[in-house]
């Protein structure tokens, strides 16, 4: 059955911004789509707020949306573009959702237009949960016994069937809050109450507690002619209990025998005809009793996922492509399996090598957060590593998640003045689901507990607690007898996955011993090819991992081969994590497609799962590893074999390969670009500030202080409030604004435990001031501004944090002009070759100089979409030698205005302020484009998932600074018909004024007040700025109540600038949708 | 690894010995160690590209043989049990695999895969780089060779060579007679469940002859699970014997070796079969072997095909399913005579996968329906065969 032709024009929609649970695996999907409908002949037209993705570029669709996901504004690109089809399942829980929306309220009817892929009904019955339950008992498969209470009468009625233990889910409430589980009648009666209390409909859900049991999840794939295939099985190591995007996973499943195997497969198989999934890639999930191995459906999801992802690179076959073809009407037997080139898609991988991956958390970024994990998703990206053995990869994907883990580093459980934590204690360690449960475990074995009080503990299976166990082994036998002097000893631990780093800690000496015993017995990595056939066909694709093969007798055999060619190393960004996410892969992809346009073989090594820049056909060469020296190192020497490595690409990829850049530079590797030198001293405050002063530019006030007494010497000299942060930081991370003596004590003692032995940087804070964020292109000769930026919210708010606008939306011209010559002059100073950017604060009509990274930044992307340049991709070809010049690039003046807003994980993290400061907190970006600012900013608000309202009661309460600047924005909205309620301060000012305000009681003022008028829905919109760690107390339930209450708030009056401009165009006018290509 | 850990803490500055090697005819040596059960052990070398079902495919006749070589790394994780047999006869001759054996983790696991390989006398060699090993089959063809395992480590290299090189390999190697029982039995047990074990046929309302050239049991289970009763009996077994049982429908089992040197006593008999007009269904070997009844010819693969990912289409449907295949020889297409019909194909390389006999109720695939290990999408053949029954008999 070859393509339908009866459609000829298809709309994907994408997944929108990167938010917790749904990150870079949808620009991963929907760029295979893209290309493949494209591939096909179909026209393709594209929805995607998130300017980040390599989705949204120009090239890949025909006409291409940057436009809010919501119903409304996808119904009128529908009306616009007229798609015959759309593909709803590539863009996650966002664009099935909207796609069932717009089925339901008959849109799609009406504009005749099909859902192919999934269509309405099997959406239904996948996404609801009674009817998903109906579905699975029809077919005979196991659910866990459950059923809704909406009092603790009902509630104990329910208890008798389905027994304690029991997980109690309250209806309604976010991040789980008021759930939990019971495992006695007393903890019920508790939960119950209190779970009754937090669901705004009084309902629970009281569910049998399947906690602890071993957790699976099969990737299936269905074509329309109903065959079906298993593409990778999956294994949760951590069992029930924590969600699956946290857990650590290992592929393929590993403790099930074949019998087993096949009941899943074939429930698998039969859960997809059920839902009626005709086409496409789908997951499902399983629990299994460990005892006894009773099967227990979980879950399925009708569409590509992040667990399709992972399989896809786990095993070389790509859902994505694959499910987009099958979509128009191909079989599985019609399509080419890529990786070997000579057999078809009709065929289940089988693979020779063990992935595990392990996520990634950033619960240090949320103050206030408990790091426990449990059935609503915490972490913000994952790493993947592949081994020829569980350890082997397990140790590498430790590596490779880049928080400073070497391999199962060593946890302290011993509290202060303790020699040892006694064995209860452990155990209770051990039964808590938290990130460090992994290390926790080794460290359990290392201080003596036996298998068995692990596994009661901990619920893990056997097999990884004895996998673990033999590792903590072999530590031992590194820390009594050294660096082994005989080369099975070598090998060994190679092979079970030990960084030269791990075995240099454990034995007591330098890595580079542990390298130099290596070579003595010529004990180096192979390389492997992921082939998804375990070496039956020969793989034409070089898709690679390394491990540790042979023995001291027979040799090992590497399968890298490379090539004569003249090549480029791209070192990616490895995990997701916020301040380092797609925007950096995006940069990576683009410098993979600039560099093999211009006729170098393109090598890319990254150990992202969820990226672009590991599908094994966006690079010539693609090896899956983890990013440190030793890794990087050893597939550089492999390369430079043969051929001729023109250099290594470190400054695209964020801060993850550019801290390699030093250790690759002396072991004499040629890196591209901008020097390492260079980026050093930008990153150096001495050094920039010698800079700075030879260029005579300004800079705040600062200071470098190494103790206490120097941080209050500083700060004194540049008076109050001023920003703290560690040196060599990403996202803001430990940065504060510290306004007295007090909190300024407090931080630097916290701060040393941050940095270790790092100095703490001390910068005047430009109150008020307008932060400007830049983007330029140079070639060391020349200069190219590609971008200005100017925040919305004022300066001290992380500039990922912060809304911007392209162009400026305030900025003169005059300042506009010198931001330019400053940027030029700081550039050829640097010596930039490729990319730099800028941070400035213009305070007074004066500007300083923030900070300025020679590399590529989060906002390329952004600058890319915005003024139609593909500057990443410039950028990586003059880093390979050509000149600015030849790319003929001009000033252009811009029809439109984009904005830029960030998106916050705050409804996951109950508890934790969600005011905005210098520690960056978003985990994604949406764009809003148009005409004027108003519409961007106003579409960017959409986007981000903001509801602005047009009429009812705004909340405004603000700090004495803040009071005359927004003025005109109430003015405003009460000429648009607003009411306006205030506490005392503010309340009293602006009556001053004339405006018309009703007083309201803070929070600590009796009752009703605020915080009560706002939870009875009385409040449309909140603009809420405070100061002083007293009064940010005080207003936090406010700020809590608009999260949970899904409430607009700006907590700057930037922000509520901006957002009065953006009510004003909903009340005055319609948003138009225009594709990106339409703009000049 | 050989640094084991026995309750004394690992020392890694120990020279290791290797316990076990595996020489291939040409030379090539694969130092590793041993499993099992000491001593040596040949055979052809050959891959199986399973993840799961080690047990079932170490216990499957049609291994008979042959050395399997696992190219998933970890096996003997899930340990064995006494339900995932195939036979209790003999089946493979030994095993190669990457890495060490662990701990079972399973919840039907009756103890460690090591114990079991001693309890079947099997020998195998853990630590061989056995992708390198794959790669070596598929570019030479799967070779003979020699597993040794000593725990003193002394290997004469060159005498093992020699005794794999003199092995007569399996081109012109009658198995069958090996592997097949010696007296008949009747068979009532049917698929498994995993609340319930096996299950007993009571009411069986068809009787079916099943041919043993080495027959898996869960082809057995699956025929009892659709009403049958089984009388299987041994390869050599006359027409006019297999007729006085009076069957409803005869089954050709696979089994290992070469079906031309077993086609000398079977093919007669098959011949008879196909003229009798009762329904005859054939898998693998037996698949070999009707065809060879019927005037094709079969040839020795250069690799053949050995795993659970194999896809077939059934070219009567266009429907592809996902096999479980275990095959070193096949039935070639330009041989097929007039009157026969090839039914199925593989997707991987195209070879005949199935053949029905025109006009008469007689079919066979070269691929596994029973599954056991692998993906069951081919239990329906086995309900195609018992609608030819039940058509005869209606």
């Amino acid at each position: 059955m070859p393509k339908r032709t009866d459609i000829q024009s298809i709309m994907i929609i994408g997944a929108g911004p990167i938010i917790i649970g749904q990150a870079c695996e949808f620009d991963y999907s929907g760029t295979q789509a893209c290309k493949a409908l494209k591939e096909e002949g179909y026209r393709v037209i594209l929805v995607n707020s998130n300017p980040a993705t390599i989705m949204t570029d120009p090239g890949l669709a025909d006409a291409t949306y940057v436009e809010p996901i919501t119903p409304e504004v996808v119904e009128k690109i529908i009306e616009k573009e007229r798609p015959d089809a759309i593909l709803p399942t590539m863009g996650g829980q966002t664009a099935l959702n909207t796609a069932l929306a717009l089925a339901e309220s008959g849109a799609l009817d009406r504009l005749g237009v099909q859902l192919i892929g999934a269509n309405k009904e099997a959406i239904a019955k996948a996404e609801d949960r009674d009817q998903f339950r109906t579905a699975m008992l029809k077919i005979g498969l196991d659910m866990p016994l459950s059923a809704v209470a909406h009092t603790l009468e009902e509630a104990w009625k329910v208890l008798e069937e389905v027994k304690l233990p029991c997980i109690i889910r309250p209806s309604f409430t976010m991040g789980g809050t008021g759930g939990g589980i019971a495992y006695n009648r007393e903890e019920f009666e508790e939960i119950v109450t209190s779970g009754l209390d937090a669901s705004p409909t009084t309902e629970v859900l009281v569910e049998e507690s399947i906690v602890g049991w071993k957790e699976y999840e099969m990737e299936v794939v269905r074509d329309k002619a109903d065959n079906c295939i298993i593409i990778c099985s999956i294994e949760n190591v951590d069992p029930m209990g924590v969600h699956t995007g946290d857990s650590i996973t290992v592929a393929p499943a590993l403790t099930l025998t074949d019998k087993e195997y096949q009941i899943m497969r074939n429930a698998s198989i039969a859960v997809l005809r059920e839902i009626g999934v005709e086409t496409g890639g789908s997951n499902v999930q399983f629990a299994v009793n460990p005892e006894n191995g009773r099967l227990i459906i979980i879950e399925m999801n009708p569409r590509v996922s992040r667990s399709s992802a992972l399989a896809s690179k786990a095993t070389g076959f790509p859902i994505a492509k694959i499910a987009a073809k099958l979509a128009v009407g191909y079989t599985l037997d019609e399509l080419n399996n890529d990786i070997t080139g000579v057999t078809p898609a009709s065929f289940e991988p089988t693979i020779d090598y063990v992935v595990t991956k392990i996520p990634r958390f950033t619960f240090e970024k949320f103050t206030g957060a408990e790091a426990k994990l449990g059935t609503a998703m915490k972490s913000v990206g994952e790493a993947m590593a592949i081994g020829r053995t569980f350890t082997e990869s397990l140790q590498k994907a430790l590596r490779s998640l880049e928080t400073g883990l070497t391999g199962l580093n060593e946890q302290n459980f011993a509290g202060p003045g303790e020699q040892h934590a006694d064995k209860q204690r452990i155990q209770a360690i051990l039964a808590q689901p938290t990130p460090e449960r992994l290390l926790n475990i080794a460290q359990a074995f290392r201080e003596g507990l036996t298998l068995e009080e692990v596994r009661a503990a901990s619920k893990y299976e056997p097999w990884f607690l004895s996998q673990i166990q033999s590792i903590v082994e072999m530590e031992n036998a590194v820390r009594t007898g050294g660096i082994p002097t005989t080369k099975g000893g070598l090998l060994t631990l190679k092979s079970m996955g030990f960084s030269d780093h791990r075995l240099a800690e454990l034995a007591g000496t330098r890595e580079e011993h542990v390298l130099a015993a290596r070579q003595k017995f010529g004990v180096e990595p192979v390389y492997k090819r992921i082939d998804t056939c375990a070496a039956e066909f020969s793989s034409q694709t070089p898709y690679m991992y390394s491990t540790y093969e042979g023995n001291e007798w027979d040799e090992a055999v590497c399968e890298a081969e490379p090539t004569e060619a003249k090549k480029v190393v791209i070192l990616g960004g490895g995990p997701n994590r916020i301040g380092q996410g797609i925007e950096f892969d995006y940069c990576c992809v683009h410098a993979a497609y600039a560099l093999s346009e211009a006729g170098y073989e393109t090598i890319m090594v990254n150990c992202n799962p969820e990226t672009v820049s590991t599908d094994y056909d966006t690079s010539d060469r693609l090896y899956f590893e983890p990013l440190t020296v030793e890794d990087t190192l050893a597939i550089i020497r492999k390369e430079q074999s043969k051929g001729a490595l023109h250099g290594v690409i470190v400054q695209f990829g964020g801060q993850t390969p550019l801290k390699l850049a030093a250790g690759l530079e002396a072991a004499g590797v040629p890196i591209l670009g901008t020097s390492p030198d260079a980026i050093d001293l930008a990153e150096d405050r001495e050094r920039f500030q010698q800079l700075l002063h030879k260029l005579g530019l300004k800079q705040p006030e600062n200071g470098i202080a190494r103790s206490v007494a120097e941080a209050f010497k500083i700060a004194e000299r540049i008076g109050y409030p001023v920003v703290v942060r560690p040196s060599y930081v990403l996202g803001g991370r430990g940065m504060e604004i510290v306004r007295d003596g007090e909190s300024l004590d407090r931080y630097m003692r916290e701060a040393v435990i941050v940095s270790g032995e790092d100095p703490v940087l001390v910068d005047g804070y430009l109150q008020n001031a307008i932060e400007v964020d830049v983007d330029c292109l140079s070639d060391g000769k020349e200069v190219f501004v590609a971008g200005i930026m100017e925040h919305i919210e004022e300066a001290g708010i992380h500039s990922g944090d912060s809304a911007c606008a392209l162009p400026p939306h305030t900025l003169s011209g005059e300042i506009i002009e010198e931001i330019k010559r400053q940027t030029e002059a700081m550039a050829l100073a640097l010596n930039v070759v490729g990319l730099m950017n800028v941070q400035f604060a213009i305070k007074d009509g004066v500007i300083f100089i923030l900070e300025v990274n020679p590399r590529a930044s989060r906002t390329v992307p952004f600058v890319a979409k915005s003024i139609n340049y593909p500057i990443a991709k410039i950028a990586a070809r003059i880093m390979a030698g050509e000149s600015l010049a030849s790319f003929d690039l001009k000033y252009r003046k811009l029809d439109h205005v984009t904005v830029k807003e960030a998106v916050f994980p705050f409804s996951r993290f109950p508890g934790v302020d969600v005011v905005l400061g210098p520690e960056m907190r978003s985990t994604g970006e949406v764009m809003g484009i148009d005409k004027d600012f108003g519409a961007a900013f106003l579409k960017s608000q959409i986007a981000a998932g903001v509801k602005l309202p047009t009429e009812g009661t705004v909340f405004v309460s603000v700090k004495d600074l803040d009071k005359s600047p927004i003025k005109d924005a109430v003015a405003k909205l009460i000429g648009l018909g607003f009411k306006i309620v205030s506490t005392g301060g503010t309340a009293q000012y602006l009556s001053e004024q004339g405006l018309e305000v009703t007083r309201v009681n803070k929070v600590m003022e009796g009752r009703p007040n605020i915080v009560d008028t706002m939870k009875n829905g009385e409040i449309a919109m909140v603009f809420n700025t405070t100061e002083g760690a007293q009064a940010l107390r005080d207003s936090y339930d406010i700020r809590h109540t608009a999260l949970v209450m899904k409430t607009p708030y700006s907590t700057t009056v930037a922000g509520a600038n901006a957002t009065v401009q953006a009510i004003e165009k909903i009340v005055t006018g319609t948003l138009e949708v225009n594709s990106l290509q339409s703009y000049s | 690894m050989s640094y084991v850990n026995n309750g004394n803490a690992v020392d890694l500055n120990s020279e290791r010995i290797a316990t076990a090697v595996l020489v291939l005819d040409d030379g090539t040596v694969f130092h590793g160690f041993g499993i099992g059960m000491e001593g040596e052990t040949v055979g052809e070398v050959c891959f199986n590209t399973s993840m799961t079902g080690y047990q079932e495919s170490l216990t499957d006749p049609s291994f008979a043989g042959q050395l399997i070589t696992f190219t998933f790394p970890h096996i003997g994780n899930v340990g064995f049990n006494d339900e995932d047999i195939e036979t209790s006869g003999i089946a493979a001759n030994g095993l190669i695999i990457r890495a060490s054996i662990t701990e079972p983790a399973n919840w039907r696991a009756v103890g460690p895969l090591d114990d079991w390989l001693v309890s079947r006398k099997l020998t195998g060699i853990t630590g061989v780089d056995t992708r390198r090993l794959t790669h070596h089959i598929r570019k030479s063809g799967a070779p003979n060779g020699i597993i040794a395992h000593s725990k003193d480590g002394k290997f004469d290299i060159a005498a093992l060579q020699e005794k794999a090189a003199s092995w007569p390999g399996l081109e012109g190697m009658d198995l069958a007679k090996e592997v097949s029982c010696t007296a008949p039995y009747e068979w009532s047990e049917t698929n498994w469940d995993s609340n319930t074990g096996f299950g007993q046929q009571e009411t069986p309302t068809r009787h079916i002859v099943a041919v043993d050239y080495g027959i898996k049991r869960n082809i057995l289970r699956c025929l009892a699970e659709l009403g049958c009763r089984i009388t299987v009996v041994p390869a050599k077994t006359t027409f006019d014997d297999i007729l006085a049982l009076n069957p409803d429908g005869i089954f050709l089992a696979n089994g290992p070796g070469d079906p031309a040197a077993t086609a000398e006593y079977a093919v007669p008999v098959i011949r008879k079969c196909v003229d009798s007009g009762i329904p005859t269904f054939g898998i693998c070997l037996g698949h070999q072997m009707l065809a060879l009844a019927v005037g094709a010819k079969t040839m020795k693969m250069h690799q053949g095909h050995r795993g659970a990912n194999q896809p077939v289409k059934d070219l009567t449907t266009g429907k592809v399913e996902i096999t479980s295949q275990n095959h070193g020889f096949v039935v070639t297409r330009e041989s097929l005579p007039e009157g026969v019909t090839e039914t199925h194909k593989s997707l991987f390389d195209g070879v005949v996968e199935g053949i029905e006999i025109d006009g008469k109720p007689v079919f066979s695939v070269q691929y596994h329906p029973e599954a056991s290990p692998g993906p069951q999408d081919s239990y329906y053949l086995f309900k195609r065969f018992i609608d030819l029954v039940d058509r005869k008999n209606a």
